[in-house]
């Protein structure tokens, strides 16, 4: 059909990028129809066939502002996000430490039934957190949101298994110089996870900033809410105001868009990681 | 206590080390802050969770009956809860496959080494990266009955869409379409790691074996991408079980259940009714299936898996 194969390849190239591109837009018309009608008049908002706004009417963002407190659920949530990332980052590498590096009684037990506990869904959890959250007088507190997600298997997972691809040699010869084990987690340890670290950092950090079952859950009161519970209570008591609820969603997005954005390698480089390893 | 001996006596030494002697004991002060944390929040639950599925009781008051396995009972004769199976297994059969076609298509494109594919990759990640609740609210938008969907697809094809979210039929393919939309980029790019994993000798080996493009993919991409396949489908699976803010968001279970899945019938259960014995229930329950579907996909596509 083709008059070479040169003339083919070049075809089935333009094809591709065609395709390509259909998909790209598709993924990408929701947040472009987001991002204008935030901009419109409650009318125009409700006219599909008008595309772009007459005006741009920034002032959409300050009503919605203003009717619910965006800016404290952002802060909770950035508040709440980079506390469990820390934390579990600590948490789990000292645990992938002692999994990796030393020898104790129960050691290949513990490590079983911590895997096994990572089969057991998040649903299973909630209703005896509930519980356990209301008699420590937790709920409705930083506590409940952060404390049960400063640690998890799988951090401690992925760092065991890349602590144990390091040379065994590094421990003896940090030891016969001197070295303890603190310092030799904290000087030579760690600066060398970088990788891992990074991949658990963003997992978490994500994970966490994205999480709205639980918060869900462990909150009622506005003050503790994130962005998500409180988007998602904004959406309930706005109905149609999709103007308004365009510029909220546009203001809940944006920041992980630029996290992305800023850090895109490491973010796709830990996916395709976790996809790889099993 | 550093054992600076020659090697083979050190095998002696350490049989003859005393228990105390024998492990490194400071282990325990190293696991001792993840595993407080796990104990208390993700392994404790579990075992209280069996407790309050066998009480029946409110909020405050969930130890005030032993009632046995009733609450099982419940659900599991409960039409309310096979509505919300169904609905959830037409929501999974419905994502999972096109989702896996989908993404392992658009990965094997963008394998070709085409320019521009960081800049592909990272628009087909965007819908991932963003809040289910925000995309949701923008979705919901978009399906409104004089949305611009409906005013996409008329003046297409010239027929008027349906109200989607209120529709009975449509509601369900509407979130799935939405779920697809969401978790694409996600699957593409485990699929571009493990096509980029296939050494391009076997390619060369094809190529010269005369193999056309269909059947270099039949016989060489797909088994050698296997694991990678074998282990998104399970993913998808487990994760579209559990399924529940988009449902939330977009349809609140409706209408007339027709978009209820498991976890939002949970979350009404629990926080809704209050009966946190039958939700504990039902979690459980949910776990078993989820448990066992896993178990299954995994003895019936393991043999085809071909790993190097």
């Amino acid at each position: 059909m083709f008059k070479s194969v040169k003339a083919e390849e070049k075809f089935l190239g333009t094809l591709i990028h065609i395709v390509l591109i259909i998909g790209a837009l598709t993924m990408l018309a929701p947040f472009i129809w987001m991002i204008l009608t935030s901009f419109k008049t409650k009318f125009e908002a409700l006219d599909s066939t008008i595309i772009f706004p007459a005006r741009f009417i920034y002032e959409n963002y300050i009503i919605a502002w203003t009717k619910a407190p965006f800016f404290k659920y952002l802060l909770n949530t950035v508040f709440i996000a980079i506390s469990c990332t820390i934390l579990q980052l600590i948490s789990s590498s000292l645990a992938a430490y002692a999994f990796s590096h030393m020898e104790f009684y129960g050691k290949e037990w513990l490590f079983s039934a911590l895997l096994a506990t990572m089969m057991v869904p998040q649903q299973v959890l909630l209703v005896p957190n509930y519980f356990i959250l209301k008699q420590l007088g937790w709920l409705n507190t930083f506590y409940a949101l952060i404390v049960p997600w400063s640690a998890g298997f799988f951090g401690i997972f992925l760092l065991r298994q890349f602590f144990i691809t390091l040379p065994k040699d590094l421990w003896d010869a940090a030891r016969i110089d001197g070295c303890s084990r603190i310092k030799f987690f904290f000087k030579i340890l760690l600066p060398l996870s970088t990788a891992p670290l990074t991949t658990i950092g963003i997992f978490t950090f994500v994970g966490n900033w994205n999480s709205f079952l639980w918060p869900l859950f462990v909150t009622n009161d506005q003050t503790y809410y994130t962005l998500q519970v409180g988007l998602s209570n904004f959406n309930q008591s706005e109905g149609t105001e999709w103007h308004l609820l365009m510029a909220a969603s546009t203001f809940c997005v944006l920041p992980l868009l630029i996290m992305f954005f800023l850090a895109q390698k490491q973010f796709i480089q830990g996916i395709a990681h976790t996809g790889s390893k099993e | 206590m550093i054992d600076i001996k020659k090697n083979d006596e050190k095998k002696v030494v350490i049989s003859k080390k005393s228990f105390f002697k024998r492990y490194e004991w400071s282990a325990y002060f190293y696991l001792f802050p993840a595993l407080a944390i796990i104990l208390t929040f993700h392994v404790l639950p579990i075992f209280y969770a069996m407790v309050i599925s066998v009480h029946s009781g409110g909020m405050t008051n969930y130890f005030k009956n032993f009632v046995g396995l009733s609450n099982f009972e419940y659900v599991i004769t409960n039409k309310h809860f096979w509505y919300s199976m169904w609905n959830t297994v037409y929501y999974v059969l419905g994502t999972v496959p096109a989702q896996i076609f989908l993404s392992l298509f658009i990965a094997i494109l963008l394998n070709q080494k085409i320019k521009g594919l960081e800049m592909y990759r990272v628009i087909y990640f965007l819908p991932v990266i963003t809040s289910v609740n925000a995309i949701s609210i923008v979705w919901k938008y978009i399906y409104q009955k004089y949305g611009v969907l409906n005013s996409f697809v008329g003046f297409l094809t010239g027929i008027p869409g349906p109200d989607w979210l209120m529709d009975t039929t449509w509601a369900m393919p509407a979130i799935i379409i939405m779920s697809i939309w969401k978790g694409l980029g996600y699957n593409v790019i485990i699929f571009l790691a493990g096509l980029q994993n296939v050494p391009p000798s076997l390619y060369d080996a094809a190529k010269i074996d005369g193999a056309g493009r269909w059947k270099t993919f039949w016989n060489v991409t797909w088994p050698m991408i296997s694991p990678t396949t074998f282990f998104v489908m399970i993913m998808s699976t487990i994760s579209s079980f559990q399924v529940f803010a988009q449902v939330y968001m977009m349809t609140g279970g409706g209408p007339q259940e027709s978009t209820t899945v498991v976890i939002y019938y949970l979350y009404q259960l629990a926080y809704v009714e209050h009966k946190m014995g039958r939700a504990s229930a039902l979690a459980f329950i949910l776990f078993l299936i989820i448990f066992a579907i896993t178990y299954f996909q995994k003895k019936f596509t393991a043999k085809r898996v071909h790993y190097t």
